[in-house]
């Protein structure tokens, strides 16, 4: 690891490598998941009725055998339950009411004694469809003559700044007009016009979802489940039952992996709706692994057109790109994605002129939810890909080309803002050096082709403007501190970053720091969503205004009773100590019980408790026909990927052997987790670049399991995986943090694609790059025979 | 649905149980004796999360019957610390940054238990294939790796 210098000095803990918060109760079995709850015996099992059908029309539904079968104690439909769902665009009813719209929508769901009797109701329940012609590609799904999916589109709820087309099947066109590409395509020397193919892929945390509803008699909810998004889904499901937020409440205990697959709503409201029919008695809905394939949140697939040239010097001129998302049979969330990757759609590169069109079109596939990247992996995999073409094209060495055209600090963006201070091109040249570019070792065996490539990545949190974040900060009798959260820790170490910074801003060890679990809505301060790679940086900065209020009233409780100026205190270690009069007072005899009066009559301060808030204020809307504004989002993350790989020339295989990432995270608060998630996420991006793909044939999905939907395993994975860690500060982020986690998937397929063209001179439409898929384009090639 | 009475050995102790025939030893560990650290990834074979020892081997345990039970010893990941201190594979396991969400974690400490108690010195290939049945999603394997090969050295 290669740690940039800065000048600015940190408190301790910030940037030490401390020992994970939940590391000891994870490998003793104490950490609690959500389907390690104990109910007792009054728990019913919940299951669920799904359509066989891409689409249909429900003409009906007869649920009176399996309301009869002995041990159902509940069985509901949509009937009653007429309101929308979804995050930026209410598109989804909790259960199907008039039509289905892919293979998994829910159509009923019965609450029983046992999942055994809960899954033979399910049979007795009959529907009767009349099936409809479904659209099952994305640039069909635009075209006039495709079947409407969501004709009463222009009823729905939508965010300001979604733009949905009524009468088609787009629920959102982002468009950018910068400059003008027409103008300048006769002025390229080189141009590369190029189709990609990025097929749907799954989530596939290693832990299912799961959801365990109770409603009270008053109506009260409350929801334990696997979940990113605790307040979120308490808004929205809130929202769409038509009850008061306040009287939904969710517990969430540990999440066994999310990758975004347990952001914003996806299953729990059919546990809600389920458990409302029998009041008093929790009831759960786990996902079988399989429904976790096909009903979960998918990665939606993009069909992508890339028009790039440049000119003899290799300086980029035009871009021009033609996005169609395969978002599925609902696109509450999908509809966000393509507005980021259309405000990204230049890639990290400074372009003076870029036409982008970003279709959100509704397909009656698997809905399309927010996945480790959001967007970004998808769009970089082609785009990148033809940076490298280009570069190849002129003559230029693909690293030149890069370090020519990516953005450095002050670069006008595509959507017409300034860039921040940026260390993109010291990633680049970290991660370059790292692999050896221009040095070519021979393969290890006569049979084998070595490559290496490289690729560039940029990313935005993608959320609303005003995506808020708050913390509190509490002391013990002993002095110790417990700090709230809304966030959640999904595996990427989210609360043991926020103990190092309620530490170092308050001043105690970082031992002392405990998070206050499981998150609850009803005693947690609030936080938007774990999303976004945003929790290091605004959960974080909540947490340290937090952990600074909490300061000031020590510190001016202390100043009062001993008389002194506050700016001669300080904390340290956990004790006050002052500059001045050299007295010490531990924590421990301040924080709950005050300090006497200088003259001893009577008593100063409390209990204290600290709070702390963080919302960007800066954000500003895009114009909806140019794309074009101040500052669309509140910072991009860059970085740099390299691979170097072999291919088999017998059997196409594709052997990665060395992978070096390199990321600009402003501040690393723990150098060990940022390392962490740049190697989880290169070896997730390596799995969907090698052997992953929902294969989807007309609407159903044919590998709904682990068997034939493979993911990297132990066996697959290069242990030379180099992590370089570049820091050039965030102005607004914690000591200058910013998100990593989902960044580093983003640029792996393109690199690994890059590597394999140089290995063995193809390019595929698409990833995974099978053995079997390489082998044939080998042949076709005529590499092989 | 006919009972059976079992007796068998969970981390050192001696549990009797009636379980029905279709019960299997996951369901039994986690509900009848709250032993939750042994984790339902897919229950049906594949990912290894649900991963105990089986008469000191390592048995996916959504696919072993608890009436198979009877008789044996298991160790579920609950009982790999002893007297509140862990099992080197577990502190190695830690010290690599091998832990993220922690779901995989039990299942991946037993196979790594069994494989270092019948292969004390295993090569980097002998713990990649002792780990291939159990998927992890968040670390990328190469810190679990580390990890044992840690403990091994130890």
């Amino acid at each position: 690891m290669v740690m940039e210098e800065t000048n600015t000095k940190v408190p301790s803990p910030i940037g030490e490598n401390k020992i994970r918060l939940d590391a000891r109760e994870k490998v003793t079995g104490a950490a609690l998941f959500a389907d390690d709850i104990q109910f007792g015996s009054g728990l019913l099992h919940a299951r669920v009725k799904r359509s066989p059908h891409p689409h249909a029309r429900i003409i009906s539904i007869d649920t009176s055998k399996a309301k009869a079968l002995p041990g159902v104690k509940a069985v509901v439909t949509g009937e009653d339950y007429p309101g929308y769902i979804g995050l930026y665009l209410l598109d989804r009813h909790i259960f199907c009411r008039d039509k289905v719209r892919y293979v998994g929508d829910p159509v009923a769901g019965v609450a029983a004694k046992s999942e055994q009797i809960a899954e033979k109701a399910l049979q007795l329940i009959e529907v009767e469809y009349e099936v409809l012609e479904p659209v099952l590609d994305p640039e069909a799904g635009v075209s006039p003559e495709a079947p409407l999916l969501h004709p009463n589109l222009e009823e729905y709820e939508v965010a300001n700044f979604i733009f949905p087309e009524p009468g088609t099947n787009i629920s959102n066109h982002f468009k950018i007009r910068k400059g003008d590409v027409e103008s300048v395509w006769d002025e390229c020397e080189a141009l590369v016009e190029r189709k990609y193919h990025i097929p749907h892929i799954q989530h596939v945390p290693i832990e299912p979802h799961v959801a365990i509803a109770k409603v009270d008699e008053t109506g009260e909810v409350t929801l334990w489940g696997s979940s990113q998004s605790p307040f979120a889904q308490r808004n929205l499901i809130a929202k769409c039952l038509g009850i008061s937020q306040s009287d939904m409440r969710v517990i969430a205990p540990y999440v066994g992996g999310g990758f975004g697959s347990k952001a914003g709503v996806s299953m729990e409201a059919l546990a809600v709706v389920i458990a409302s029919q029998v009041k008093g008695r929790p009831v759960k809905l786990l996902l079988t692994r399989e429904e976790e394939f096909y009903t979960a949140f998918v990665r939606q697939g993009l069909v992508a057109y890339f028009k790039m040239g440049c000119d003899a010097d290799g300086r980029l001129l035009a871009m021009e790109n033609k996005f169609f998302w395969d978002a599925g049979a609902y696109t509450e969330y999908g509809v966000n994605i393509t507005r980021a990757s259309g405000y990204s759609s230049s890639g990290p590169y400074e372009v003076p002129n870029v036409k982008t069109d970003s279709y959100c079109v509704y397909t009656n596939h698997p809905v399309g939810g927010p996945m480790r990247g959001f967007g970004m992996p998808e769009m970089h995999a082609g785009l990148e890909q033809c940076i490298d073409e280009l570069a190849r094209d002129i003559d230029m060495d693909p690293v030149e080309f890069r370090r020519i055209n990516c953005l450095k600090t002050g670069s006008v963006l595509v959507t017409g803002s300034k860039m921040h201070p940026i260390g993109l091109t010291q990633c680049l040249e970290k991660a370059a050096d790292a692999i050896g570019w221009g040095s070519k070792a021979p393969p290890s065996a006569p049979n084998k082709k070595r490559g290496k490539g490289i690729a560039l990545m940029w990313k935005a949190p993608a959320m609303p403007p005003n995506a808020g974040s708050s913390a509190w900060v509490e002391l013990a009798e002993d002095g110790t501190l417990t700090v709230g959260v809304g966030g959640q820790d999904i595996g990427q170490g989210a609360f043991t970053v926020a103990a190092q910074m309620a530490a170092a801003a308050l001043g105690v060890p970082y031992e002392w720091v405990r998070i206050a679990t499981p998150v609850d809505t009803l005693y947690s301060p609030y936080e938007w969503q774990t999303v976004a790679s945003r929790l290091t940086w605004s959960m974080g900065n909540a947490v340290v205004n937090a952990a600074k209020d909490a300061r000031r009233q020590i510190l001016d409780l202390v100043a009062e009773a001993w008389e002194e100026d506050p700016q001669n205190l300080d904390i340290v270690n956990g004790i006050v100590v002052s500059y001045k009069s050299e007295r010490e007072m531990p924590l421990k005899d301040i924080a709950i019980y005050g300090l006497p009066k200088p003259d001893d009559q009577g008593w100063l301060g409390g209990p204290v408790r600290g709070r702390g808030n963080f919302m960007p204020s800066y954000i500003t809307g895009l114009d909806p026909e140019t794309g074009q504004g101040e500052r669309a989002v509140v910072h991009y993350t860059t970085g740099a990927q390299a691979v170097e790989l072999e291919v088999d020339l017998d059997t196409g295989r594709v052997e990665i052997l060395r992978g070096v990432s390199a990321f600009d995270v402003g501040r690393a608060i723990n150098p060990e987790l940022v390392e962490a998630q740049m190697e989880g996420g290169f070896v997730q991006g390596m799995s969907s670049a090698l052997f992953e793909s929902m294969q989807l044939k007309d609407g159903v999905m044919q590998n709904p399991s682990f068997v034939d939907y493979r993911i990297a395993t132990s066996t697959d994975v290069p242990l030379d995986l180099e992590n370089i860690i570049v820091e050039v500060p965030q102005d607004d982020g914690p000591w200058g943090a910013r998100g990593v986690g989902e960044h580093s998937m983003v640029p792996t397929i393109p690199a690994i694609a890059n590597a394999i063209y140089d290995a063995v001179g193809i390019r595929m439409e698409g990833p995974p790059f099978t053995a079997e898929k390489i082998y044939l384009a080998m042949l076709d090639a005529g590499i092989v025979k | 649905m006919a009972f059976h009475r079992i007796t068998f050995n969970v981390n050192g102790e001696l549990e009797q149980a009636d379980v029905p025939s279709n019960m299997t030893l996951l369901k039994m560990l986690r509900e009848n004796l709250a032993l939750t650290g042994t984790k339902n990834g897919c229950a049906e074979g594949e990912c290894g999360a649900c991963t105990v020892l089986m008469n000191g081997e390592p048995v996916n345990s959504c696919l072993v019957l608890a009436v198979e039970c009877d008789g044996a010893e298991i160790v579920t990941v609950e009982g790999l610390a002893h007297d509140e201190r862990l099992d080197a594979v577990q502190q190695t396991i830690i010290d690599a940054g091998g832990v993220q969400c922690g779901f995989c974690t039990p299942g991946i400490l037993i196979s790594a238990r069994a494989l270092l108690d019948r292969n004390p010195q295993p090569s980097e290939e002998d713990i990649r294939i002792a780990l291939v049945g159990n998927l992890c999603r968040c670390t990328g394997y190469v810190r679990i790796i580390q990890g044992v090969q840690e403990a091994a050295r130890i």
